[in-house]
């Protein structure tokens, strides 16, 4: 098997979405609670150095406009200010002075595209041995390892999915090789010298599970735990039952104060997806395999945000609807391995008609370049079978689903006012094969031009080789 | 979209007149509104504009759809597996296997797997199938197939032998490029010293004959029963690296009786593999991939190799494609290379469907300042004619000309813009079923609602 996709599919990852209702976990009254709290742990040891690029007061009118939540004005004015969207409206928008005008007539005016799952900068391109860091595959339980210390931020990858994808947003996971796989990080698609200078500012960490075949066959061969679907399970189990215990301990430590309990920096994440802060991002294809995942997140008390390469959803799209679950999908892979046997053209259109939150997602530093066209055709394949639905709503499954699944919807994702200024000028309708981006601004800042050879990134890699700075 | 339907089974001696659609004729030239496709005896009696439709030709009215010939798939390895990673429902490569240029694809084909059934509901009629090279650079020779829903899928057997001179072929040749050469260099050596040291019998006239047959070695028949070079009385010296078998197979690729696809990436190598025409001057090459193509195009063309490309290749995935980019295709073309389009590491064996895809977005970069893409109708050709051609197939499939056999697709819409899809397939003239696994199982989710009985009831 050659095909590089397998990289990922073999050793890929987890995706979740929607809402998530933290659960409710009573406090042990013991003691009282200390005067100051007692000293814990940072959870924000890495943070976010990512800082907005400037930007010009903009006025983009003329175009059609999706706002990212189904809504479509032709003849739109979008306002771009400080950062971010200060107005959006029909052609009487008012247009600030000073206000650098684009003329969008004949163009489309979107947010930017959100990816809820790749590997850019765990598996970057080249994609030689010494990069392949996005499995750690050294154990099936690996919560402590974190997504980010394996991006590499010169992956040339980023600038594609920039100017061929107009790719925004980026949820980084690690792979699904593990069990737990670890935190995944989401990124501004900005070009920076360090990971921290992408990493979206307050952006929800999330949690990479991955069910099925990957798990049990890299430790199954091993002879080791997980060799079966139910070993998977089982693992699963006891280490959420692990977690829980290991909650108690520090909500009773950080209430209470005395001796802290052992660190354990694998079981800060699952404690932070028990709190609700760490989004659950479940690598999962088939419908039956989904089911167990929903109740073992009951069982433990967590929220799935979203199941990744759902290649079933479309089975089970209404368990997902009442479980306020996201669906990340391809529109047409199958076949590759057993567990995506069942892949259909329609399963992004069934879960949409089903009222779940469908998205499309890549996986693929390829198919990352090409998400607005995957969703075309998943759009097409719906209609074919009576399920009509509009342009601006398909643009949903792009934008302002992936942000709820990441837990970033108040602030992009969309083109509402006060929103970050993540926005593509596409230079035709951008459900067609034909269009291509043609500007990209993130956070107010204008970082890809088509028209301007110098307003295209070159990563350090691509400095002194052939094609450095070409169109790609 | 319902299906057309033609009425009763389209017999061979039928004559079908497929009307009022846009026409592509597939050779690069810009689609005809309103054309019209006569097709007779499983091939095409006439495409395009001003043709008059015989009496009692069966019609299809195509009134606002479009109308193409089968997608050729490139470089394809559809119908060699069903699920890529369930080892036994795969023969794309054999790791464990003595053999290598002997191995030979038409066996293998599967034309019952689902891949093949949902290719042609994607409008792929033909694909260039190629095995994986595995414990040699040489993979093993590919046939042209059809996607048709019966069991006779192979039109060309052992149409060429697949080689590997890249990063790949380095690795299969022990990690190096330059070993690589050496062995490709040893087995053209074993080759030849077969032919040296089998005998043909009878007189000169019928020896030159037979050189110059196609049959004689068995490209068209089962190569190993008849073939001479296999045969109790020829030798062979001790020293030896491939099996008979093998150094027979490399004999019509030396003489020039059979393609040559090699996968090359990197520029350097490019050069390399035309170089090897001033040693073994009778080799047809084809050279597939080609990401560094854009860079050395002028001598591709002076060498009038034809190129089987990746199309959007734009990442250094690997040292040999740093050069990469999406406008490599329509600057080769540009260059005068004959360029069309494979799926090489690219899901070949389940996604040859998305090659229209692929067209459609080189059709994109014409309107990107910067990068250089193709026209409309060059696009299509790069999925259907152009790749017949590079394997010697033009005047057989790929296009709408007379007397090409009638692989013919309606379209429910411009067949390069996202999610068209097929409403009428016919290869060789025969209507094709559009059902699959996956439609069905479409079918039976459409709707969630609680029923009387399971959905394992719905069919």
């Amino acid at each position: 098997m050659s095909n590089r996709a397998w990289l990922f599919l073999a050793l890929g990852a987890l995706v979740g979405c929607a809402a998530s209702a933290p659960p409710d976990h009573p406090a042990t009254a013991a003691a009282a609670p200390p005067a100051t709290p007692p000293p814990t742990y940072s959870r924000d040891p890495y943070p976010s150095t990512y800082r907005r690029y400037p930007g010009v007061l903009t006025a983009i009118t003329g175009g059609t406009v999706f706002d990212g939540e189904g809504g479509r004005i032709e003849n739109g004015t979008v306002i771009l200010a400080d950062g971010l969207v200060q107005a959006i409206g029909g052609p009487d928008t008012p247009i600030p002075a000073g206000a650098t005008r684009i003329d969008a007539h004949g163009k489309w005016v979107t947010p930017g595209i959100i990816d809820v799952h790749s590997h850019l900068g765990d598996y970057p391109s080249p994609a030689v041995e010494a990069h392949q860091d996005g499995n750690e595959l050294t154990g099936p339980v690996h919560p402590d390892v974190w997504a980010e210390h394996s991006v590499w931020p010169q992956d040339p990858g980023f600038s594609r999915a920039l100017a061929n994808g107009g790719v925004t947003t980026i949820e980084i996971l690690p792979g699904s090789g593990d069990l737990f796989g670890g935190r995944s990080v989401t990124i501004k698609n900005v070009p920076a010298r360090t990971v921290q200078a992408m990493k979206f500012p307050g952006a929800p960490y999330g949690l990479k599970m991955a069910c099925g075949e990957n798990p049990k066959r890299v430790y199954g061969s091993r002879n080791q735990m997980p060799g079966s679907r139910m070993g998977n399970i089982a693992l699963d189990r006891e280490t959420w039952a692990r977690a829980v215990e290991y909650k108690r301990r520090w909500d009773h430590y950080e209430k209470v104060g005395g001796e802290p309990p052992t660190r354990d920096i694998g079981m800060d994440t699952l404690r932070g997806v028990l709190e609700g802060q760490i989004r659950i991002q479940n690598h999962c294809y088939r419908a039956d395999e989904m089911a167990n995942m929903i109740d073992m997140s009951k069982e433990f008390g967590y929220h799935i945000a979203a199941f990744h390469h759902a290649v079933e959803a479309y089975k089970i799209a209404d368990l997902l609807r009442e479980n306020h679950i996201c669906a990340a999908m391809w529109s047409d892979w199958y076949g590759f391995k057993m567990e995506a046997y069942d892949g259909i053209p329609e399963n992004i259109a069934l879960v949409q008609n089903a009222g779940a939150c469908a998205m499309v997602h890549s996986d693929d530093p390829n198919g990352i370049q090409r998400l607005y066209q995957e969703a075309a055709k998943a759009q097409a394949a719906g209609r074919r079978i009576g399920i009509d639905i509009p342009d601006p709503v398909v643009w949903e499954w792009l934008s302002f689903n992936p942000a709820k699944a990441l837990g970033i919807s108040d602030r992009t994702g969309s083109l509402k006012p006060g929103k970050m200024a993540d926005v593509v000028l596409w230079n035709g309708n951008p459900l067609s094969v034909y269009t291509r981006p043609e500007k990209v601004w993130i956070d107010g800042a204008l970082l890809y031009d088509a028209m301007n050879p110098k307003l295209r990134p070159v990563s350090d890699f691509e400095l002194g080789q052939p094609g450095e700075g070409d169109v790609k | 979209m319902a299906a057309l339907m033609l009425t009763g089974a389209p017999a061979l001696a039928q004559t079908i007149a497929i009307t009022g659609g846009t026409v592509a004729l597939g050779d690069g030239s810009d689609p005809i509104p309103g054309g019209t496709v006569i097709v007779r005896d499983g091939r095409i009696v006439a495409a395009g504009r001003d043709v008059a439709v015989p009496a009692g030709a069966q019609r299809v009215d195509a009134t606002g759809k479009w109308v193409t010939p089968g997608i050729v798939a490139g470089f394809a390895r559809v119908g060699l597996a069903e699920v890529e990673a369930v080892d036994g429902s795969n023969d794309i490569s054999a790791r464990a296997s003595p053999f290598s240029a002997a191995i030979d694809v038409a066996r293998a084909i599967n034309p019952r797997a689902q891949p093949i059934a949902v290719n042609r509901a994607g409008g792929v009629t033909r694909a260039i199938v190629a095995p994986a090279a595995a414990r040699s650079i040489f993979a093993g020779q590919g046939a042209v197939i059809d996607l048709g829903a019966d069991m006779n899928p192979i039109t060309r057997a052992r149409a060429f032998q697949f080689v590997e001179l890249g990063e790949t072929g380095a690795a299969d040749a022990g990690g190096s490029r330059a070993s690589a050469y050496v062995l490709f260099h040893d087995a053209l050596r074993e080759a030849r010293d077969l032919t040296l040291r089998a005998p043909i019998a009878g007189p000169a006239s019928r020896r030159r004959a037979r050189a110059n047959d196609q049959r004689a070695y068995g490209l068209e028949d089962e190569p190993n029963a008849s073939n001479p070079l296999l045969g109790a009385n020829v030798s062979r010296p001790q020293d030896v690296l491939l099996t008979r078998f093998d150094a027979a197979a490399l004999v019509p690729v030396l003489q020039g009786r059979q393609y040559l696809l090699v996968h090359v990436e990197r520029a350097s190598d490019i050069l390399q593999v035309l170089g090897l025409r001033k040693e073994f001057p009778n080799l047809r090459l084809v050279l597939v991939g080609c990401a560094e193509g854009w860079t050395v195009a002028s001598d591709i063309a002076a060498a009038g190799v034809p190129v089987i490309a990746s199309a959007l290749t734009d990442l250094p995935n690997s040292f040999e494609q740093l050069a990469s980019t999406e406008s490599n295709v329509g600057r080769m073309r540009a260059a005068g290379v004959h360029v069309s389009i494979g799926m090489i590491d690219d899901m070949e064996s389940l996604q040859v469907r998305n090659e229209k895809q692929y067209a459609g977005n080189l059709v994109a970069l014409t309107r990107l300042p910067g990068a250089t893409g193709l026209t409309w109708g060059q696009a299509l050709e790069t999925i259907t004619s152009a790749p017949a051609e590079a394997i010697g197939m033009g005047g057989e499939i790929g296009s709408l000309k007379p007397g090409r056999r009638a692989d013919v697709v309606v379209w429910d819409g411009d067949p390069l813009e996202n999610g068209t899809a097929p409403i009428l397939v016919l290869i060789d003239g025969v209507q094709q079923p559009l059902t699959n696994h996956q439609t069905e199982l479409r079918d039976r989710y459409r709707s969630l609602a609680p029923a009387d009985l399971p959905q394992a009831y719905r069919r």
